[in-house]
């Protein structure tokens, strides 16, 4: 049997190779989350327009996003954005960083199918009555959206937004498959460089468990304080 | 225009390539479907056997170390992502675990998506279990039924209808997430698509192939539930409103 | 027959019951009626410890209810409770929920069962819905099978927990009338209701709770309904608020 030996882990070389992989991680997860609200936000209403090639556009959307797994759709983003693209960055660094650039797009879009979700069935959840009252005060679909109806949809949706984050930020580690620097991928680089693959896998696993529970405890809390105010 | 089909038609041709050790690309690919399909089986036998097993344990009250032990189960196999589990069953556990090291990389991948989704089955069994009316447990206690029977008679048989939607998707995740298992060289679905993707140049269409594959397992799994969902649908009954009697 | 010694309990700090003291004697009917909030679906679901006391002592029959050791699915087998909303087991049908527990607990043979539970079904009128499942009958017909449940066990008492308070108002009598039935047969009874009809034609003893769960009257039906003016104040405010209508 193995002995552990954890010495390795000094300040030099965690700050060498784990983390710019830890700022990428969460950096993926921080952008991920906040470009899937804002674009499944929009499908959400397109979901919900009654303007049926917007409707049937959204719901094939989400519908392909959800039925594919994560790694077949990371494969299929890093297959088809044209190498052009990337030279749009300056001074190379489009081509230098092209699986990290190519994980926070397909991040972005993945995610937003299953945000829209979540708005959507925030925004199911009001009474109808709120719809009504801010027709009955005059307001315009767009005014009734901004000032009535997605206040109180998101408010009601944070906890379930951050419980998406947590799996979100779980998923990150799938940029393995296009081999974009995160943190797991520092881990890995680092195990194979020293000979200690077990010791990285498993402080790995201690990192993520410590960050995600961490946030899965914020949930709860979050939970309870809402449960307070209505 | 027909020159374009002819083209599409000819794209595909790869398939019928042999990889030079006497199996085509099609075979292959086929074979891969039966990996992906075995590993989401056996993953989810695991998941559903533990999932109940810890879920119920969680609702037993006055049991605090077993809710404890419970509770934590959950909590580690939910916040560790799979691709991580995966890693840890085949590079740490088969190293530090005596005996492990024999055990062949399909059954740790499943070992691996099982433990890892029986914390989420755990949790609908939890929910679906709390979700009925208190008066049922009392009625069970009532006629003399012990905790056990009270479980297996009637807790459980209501809580699976209950939680039969929730299920389904956790069905289909697991066919999804067995794409994780490419990182460990488990010849499954993803795995396929990269080598013949760089063997082939043929990109698209490979990725077509494999990503039609999954959303037709998905589908099957889907219709496959709905099926039981309406084989145990009980007369007069909708469990979801019962509460408000 | 039954017998309550000083029986306290408390949620938290909250006494619901306090010092209560009851014996029932065997083919008494006990009604219990007061305010809501008074305790007494609490003090009846002592008597099978579907609430555990902390104070006192409750004897069914000699055996002691709040001994740690005692048997308690046993003891529960042998009273017969029939709770406000219903709770048959929604996923059986009507013959299984009356056999479940008798082969489950009582260890009685299958056919053995079903010809005790379908002589219960027909005394209480409703042998053609043998094969129906809950969700598919009216309230006063699922509360009629659950009585029948509960005697298809042979309990030596039936316990009653506000048994017509879930009902439509046209059900009501359906159920009473089976209760009646049952008193006149000499069966055991103790009913939590406020069905004073039932009270004055059925019951030998009332005994009425105020709220802190105290135990305020416990005296023979004529005594409670012949001389209004002797009752305690809080018992008179009560009677008038519900027999003003």
């Amino acid at each position: 049997m193995a002995t552990l030996d954890f010495s390795f882990y000094t300040w030099a070389n965690i700050s060498n190779y784990l983390l710019s992989g830890l700022y990428f991680s969460v950096a993926l997860t921080i952008a991920a989350t906040v470009g899937g609200i804002a674009l499944g936000t929009i499908i959400a209403l397109m979901r919900l327009s009654n303007i049926k090639p917007l409707e049937y556009i959204a719901t094939w959307y989400v519908n392909v996003f959800r039925s594919v797994p994560l790694v077949m759709v990371i494969l299929w983003f890093f297959l088809l954005v044209p190498s052009g693209f990337y030279d749009l960055f300056p001074g190379g660094s489009g081509q230098k960083y092209r699986a990290e650039i190519c994980a926070l797009i397909t991040f972005v879009v993945f995610e937003a199918a299953f945000f829209s979700e979540i708005v959507r069935a925030g925004i199911q959840s009001l009474p109808r009555g709120q719809t009504n009252a801010g027709q009955a005060l005059g307001m315009t679909y767009a005014q009734n959206m901004r000032y009535i109806i997605l206040p109180q949809a998101i408010r009601n949706m944070l906890p379930v937004f951050l419980t998406q984050t947590i799996v979100l930020f779980q998923d990150t580690s799938l940029v393995y498959a296009i081999g974009a620097y995160d943190i797991l991928k520092g881990f890995e680089i680092m195990g194979n460089t020293f000979g200690r693959r077990i010791e990285t896998y498993l402080l790995a696993a201690v990192v993520y468990f410590i960050i995600s529970f961490f946030l899965s405890m914020l949930v709860k809390k979050l939970n309870q304080k809402i449960r307070i105010v209505r | 225009m027909m020159a374009y089909w002819q083209n599409v038609w000819d794209r595909w041709q790869f398939l019928w390539d042999d990889r030079g050790d006497g199996v085509t690309y099609f075979q292959w690919m086929l074979s891969a479907w039966g990996y992906t399909v075995a590993v989401a089986a056996a993953s989810l036998v695991i998941a559903l056997v533990f999932g109940i097993l810890i879920g119920t344990l969680r609702t037993l009250s006055g049991h605090r170390i077993i809710s404890a032990f419970a509770a934590g189960w959950v909590e580690l196999f939910r916040n560790i992502p799979i691709l991580v589990q995966l890693f840890i069953w085949f590079f740490v556990i088969s190293e530090l675990v005596p005996g492990m090291r024999s055990v062949p990389g399909f059954v740790l991948a499943c070992c691996a998506l099982g433990f890892f989704t029986s914390a989420r089955i755990a949790e609908q069994i939890r929910a679906g279990i709390q979700a009925l009316p208190t008066g049922q447990r009392n009625a069970a206690y009532a006629v003399g039924f012990t905790q056990f029977q009270t479980y297996r008679y009637v807790i459980l048989p209501q809580t699976f209808r209950i939680i039969i939607p929730p299920l389904t998707s956790e069905a289909m995740n697991i066919v999804k997430n067995s794409s994780v298992a490419f990182a460990v060289s488990i010849p499954e679905l993803i795995s396929f698509a990269m080598q013949t993707q760089e063997e082939t140049s043929r990109g698209v269409e490979v990725y077509l192939a494999a990503t039609v594959l999954y959303a037709v397992t998905a589908l099957v799994v889907n219709r496959v539930m709905a099926f039981m969902e309406r084989r145990m649908r009980i007369p007069g009954l909708t469990l979801q409103t019962q509460g408000a009697h | 027959m039954i017998e309550m010694k000083s029986v306290s309990k408390w949620y938290g700090t909250t006494q619901v019951l306090n010092d209560c003291s009851v014996k029932i004697n065997k083919g008494e009917v006990v009604v219990v009626c007061g305010p809501s909030g008074s305790g007494k679906s609490t003090l009846i679901k002592t008597i099978n410890a579907l609430e555990p006391i902390q104070k006192g002592e409750i004897w069914i029959d000699g055996v002691a209810v709040h001994d740690k050791a005692t048997d308690l699915p046993k003891l529960r087998s042998r009273v017969g409770m029939v709770f406000q909303h219903f709770e048959l087991f929604p996923h059986l049908s009507v013959t299984d929920n009356l056999i479940i527990a008798q082969v489950k607990v009582l260890g009685r043979r299958r056919d053995e069962a079903k010809k005790r539970g379908l002589q219960m079904l027909e005394r209480v009128g409703l042998i053609d819905h043998q094969h129906k499942f809950p969700g598919q009958l009216s309230g006063g017909q699922q509360q009629r099978v659950a009585i029948a449940r509960a005697l298809s066990m042979d309990p030596i008492i039936m316990l009653f927990d506000e048994p017509t308070s879930a009902l439509d108002p046209e059900m009501v009598g359906e159920v009473l009338d089976v209760m009646v039935g049952l008193a006149s047969e000499g069966m055991t009874m103790m009913v939590v209701t406020h069905e004073m009809g039932f009270a004055r034609k059925v019951s030998n003893r009332v005994i009425f709770m105020d709220v802190g769960g105290r135990i305020l009257e416990d005296t023979t039906k004529d005594e409670f309904f012949g001389k209004i003016e002797d009752r305690q104040p809080r018992t008179r405010e009560f009677l008038n608020k519900i027999l003003q209508y």
